[in-house]
């Protein structure tokens, strides 16, 4: 357990931690990841923890986010809870592979690497660290290493465990790998996983991750998830966010693509009291293209901010960014989405629209595109709306006997459908269209289920 | 069925129909004619509770009660019905969608159950026939990508699905070639019954050849200036509404 002392910054606070706490962070990790861990503290000592104002995190207070005194785990503390009680996933029309995180920790009594079909292996990446260092050693690090946001070294230096998901070549993965991530506790509490997500030349994979908080503790999530996308490998990634609005939840997403990859990835926000999505792509070979999306639905005090990166470092890529949400009652948020384009990725097309619906005055959303271009041959646009329902189609669907609430609620699902309609794994389209259905009439909060049969 | 009494309207302080008066029964077909601008839009968007209006003064009752008081959904429950001049595109609700919850939400209206998918498509098939509306018209978005002529079809494809007692056509002919025409005054013919009443809205006098009118009303700068029979419309068509103009300068 950890004491907080007053006056001391958050860097040197965990510095300190980590100090008193080296043994256990080591002994329940493996050596693979442990090796990474005095440079990225070293990292962290340098980079400090993001201020809010800064470039990165102009509206972000991530400082108010880590001021509350939260337990971490690192493998000491143990939870009572059943797991059949609280998670029964029977989804009839989505027939996934499971696997489950507790606490930033893969859950399991027995197997800790599951080998699927066609030799997919899926499963805790300390396992896997221990049973693949070669695989694990390859990409570990690799993508999120270069960072320069102090989050993430804080990350590397922590995470014990995570998802480890790998697809060899030219395998394709028949059902999608389910993910559910759980907060549960008797404390507040405090967990940073890291997941490393590997498709090789040519494979495809389809992987959801489901983000729930099972107990009405606050919790704290800073995860960081590394994604490769070999060449010609599909990935189609989907995460729903929902956990309850105590939640703070922080990710970083590093996607390295090779070329004629394809890595589509959705971020659909359901709930969660502060949400930071950080999405970094690398457009490593040519042909290779990305669709990052998002979606999200704030009320109350929610607080969203997508932070999106797209570098194309190769000719001939395609990206395209597609972020939308509704914010009512006081919520507020941001979207910043950087294109990069390198000088030689000539004939690059990228793409980026945000469009929000703001339904009270007090909800606020920023928004930001920056596009730094520095070849010739570029294909580039932007958008970026703010707005109400608009009132006249409003008054169409009135003028045919239907209600106003109603007709809201069609109006903000049509809006919403968008993004959920480029989810291309159609199973899983229509759930996610059922659980946005659900959330906007107010029916989903929190939610025992896994998210694929919420509610 | 509809009593309009000295009905005045603006919009961002400017004075749009100065003191309507109108009274319309069951069983009736009435058109209402002018020039651009004289305000018969608003009088349509008006009675279908638009609240982009101010109305000054007047009163309109429907079915003997204030339709004033009524929001847009509970004066189309009560069979009240609009065809847009501009009908809007909504993307992303999907036509079936739009009609399936209309129609449920008016049968919940009259304690009745909603249609079940099968109902519900035969009722589409029929409607469709009716109307000659592309069949792939009502798979897609409402009214998204629609010619100017398939906005209008349209119009008079949710009129026949939701049977009004009282549709308010605005201009549903404007822009439609003869064939259209012919198909637009068949959808109004086929509702039209002894329980009905339709307000048609014109520019021209063509639609009056197909659709004939019990009453005839000219609608000119906020004020209906002259009503009568069918012959009124010949007579305008025959003289344009420059004579109005100077009917009303030498008054
Ligand atoms: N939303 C509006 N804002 C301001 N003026 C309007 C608006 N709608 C209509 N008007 C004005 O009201 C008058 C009547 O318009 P309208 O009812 O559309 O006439 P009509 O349908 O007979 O052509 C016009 O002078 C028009 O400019
Ligand atoms: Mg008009």
């Amino acid at each position: 357990m950890s004491t907080i002392t007053k006056n001391m910054s958050l860097r040197d606070q965990f510095l300190n931690l980590y100090r008193d706490r080296a043994g256990d962070i080591s002994a329940n990790s493996a050596p693979l990841l442990n090796n990474y861990r005095d440079g990225a503290l070293a990292r962290l000592e340098d980079l400090g923890f993001p201020v809010k104002g800064s470039e990165e995190y102009r509206y972000a207070d991530i400082e108010s986010v880590f001021k509350n005194d939260l337990q971490k785990d690192f493998g000491d503390i143990r939870v009572t809870f059943n797991i059949r009680e609280i998670f029964h996933c029977d989804v009839p029309d989505l027939d996934t592979n499971l696997l489950l995180l507790v606490n930033g920790r893969y859950y399991n009594g027995s197997e800790l690497i599951r080998k699927l079909p066609g030799g997919i292996i899926a499963g805790s990446l300390a396992q896997a660290a221990k049973d693949y260092p070669e695989i694990v050693e390859k990409h570990y690090g690799r993508y999120a290493g270069a960072s320069d946001d102090g989050l993430v070294a804080l990350n590397t230096a922590f995470a014990q465990d995570g998802i480890f998901i790998y697809v060899p070549e030219r395998v394709k993965s028949e059902k999608p790998i389910q993910v559910v991530n759980i907060m549960i506790s008797d404390n507040d509490l405090m967990a940073q996983h890291r997941n490393l997500f590997i498709a090789e030349d040519g494979a495809e994979a389809k992987i959801v991750v489901c983000d729930h908080s099972l107990s009405a503790h606050r919790f704290l999530t800073n995860s960081v998830n590394e994604v490769f996308t070999g060449k010609g490998a599909q990935i189609n990634l989907t995460r729903i966010q929902n956990e309850h609005n105590g939640s703070s939840q922080i990710t970083h997403s590093y996607s390295h693509q090779e070329a004629g990859s394809n890595l589509t990835a959705s971020i659909i926000s359901l709930h969660g009291g502060f949400i930071r999505n950080n999405i970094f792509v690398t457009l490593n070979g040519e042909h290779a293209e990305n669709h990052s999306m998002g979606l999200y639905l704030s009320d109350k005090g929610q607080y969203i901010d997508n932070f999106v990166h797209i570098d194309h470092a190769s000719p001939n890529c395609f990206s395209n960014q597609l972020f939308k949400g509704v914010l009512d009652d006081y919520a507020s948020g941001s979207f910043n989405g950087r294109i990069l384009v390198r000088r030689d990725a000539q004939k690059t097309n990228a793409y980026q629209s945000n469009n929000n619906i703001l339904l009270t005055d007090d909800a606020k959303m920023y928004s930001r595109p920056q596009l730094e271009i520095y070849a010739d041959d570029v294909k580039c646009s932007h958008g970026s709306t703010m707005g109400r329902l608009d009132d006249n189609a409003l008054f169409y669907l009135r003028s045919r006997g239907i209600d106003k609430r109603e007709a809201r609620l069609m109006l903000m699902f049509a809006f919403a459908h968008e993004v959920i309609q480029n989810i291309k794994v159609k199973a899983l389209q229509e759930r996610i269209d059922d659980l946005v259905n659900k959330r906007l009439r107010g029916e989903l909060s929190r939610c025992n289920n896994c998210a694929m049969k919420c509610g | 069925m509809l009593v309009i009494k000295d009905l005045k309207v603006s919009i961002e302080g400017g004075e749009i129909l100065k003191g309507v008066s109108l009274e319309v029964n069951a069983g009736e077909v009435h058109a209402i004619m002018g020039p651009n601008g004289s305000g018969k839009s608003t009088l349509a968007a008006v009675l279908a509770g638009r609240d982009l209006y101010e109305v000054d003064s007047g009163t309109i009752s429907y079915m003997g009660e204030d339709l004033l008081e009524k929001s847009p959904e509970e004066r189309a429950k009560e069979g009240l019905f609009l065809g847009f001049q501009y009908p809007i595109e909504i993307p992303g609700v999907s036509m079936v969608n739009f009609m399936k919850t209309a129609i449920n939400e008016m049968r919940k209206h009259r304690g009745e159950e909603p249609l079940s998918a099968s109902e519900f498509l035969k009722k589409m098939r029929q409607k469709k026939e009716l109307v000659e509306i592309d069949s792939s018209l009502t798979n897609r978005s409402v009214n998204e990508g629609f010619s100017g002529g398939e906005k209008k079809k349209n119009e008079i494809f949710q009129m026949a699905m939701l049977e009004p007692k009282l549709a308010v056509l605005d201009e549903t002919d404007s822009g439609l070639d003869i064939d259209a025409l012919k198909v637009v005054a068949r959808g109004v013919n086929n509702l039209r019954s002894s329980e009905n009443a339709i307000i048609v809205i014109t520019h021209y006098q063509r639609l009056l050849d197909y659709i004939v009118p019990d009453y005839v009303h000219v609608l000119y700068k906020g004020r209906i200036v002259r009503s009568g029979g069918k012959e009124l419309a010949l007579l305008l068509e025959e003289k344009g509404y420059e004579w109005i103009r100077q009917e009303e300068l030498n008054l």
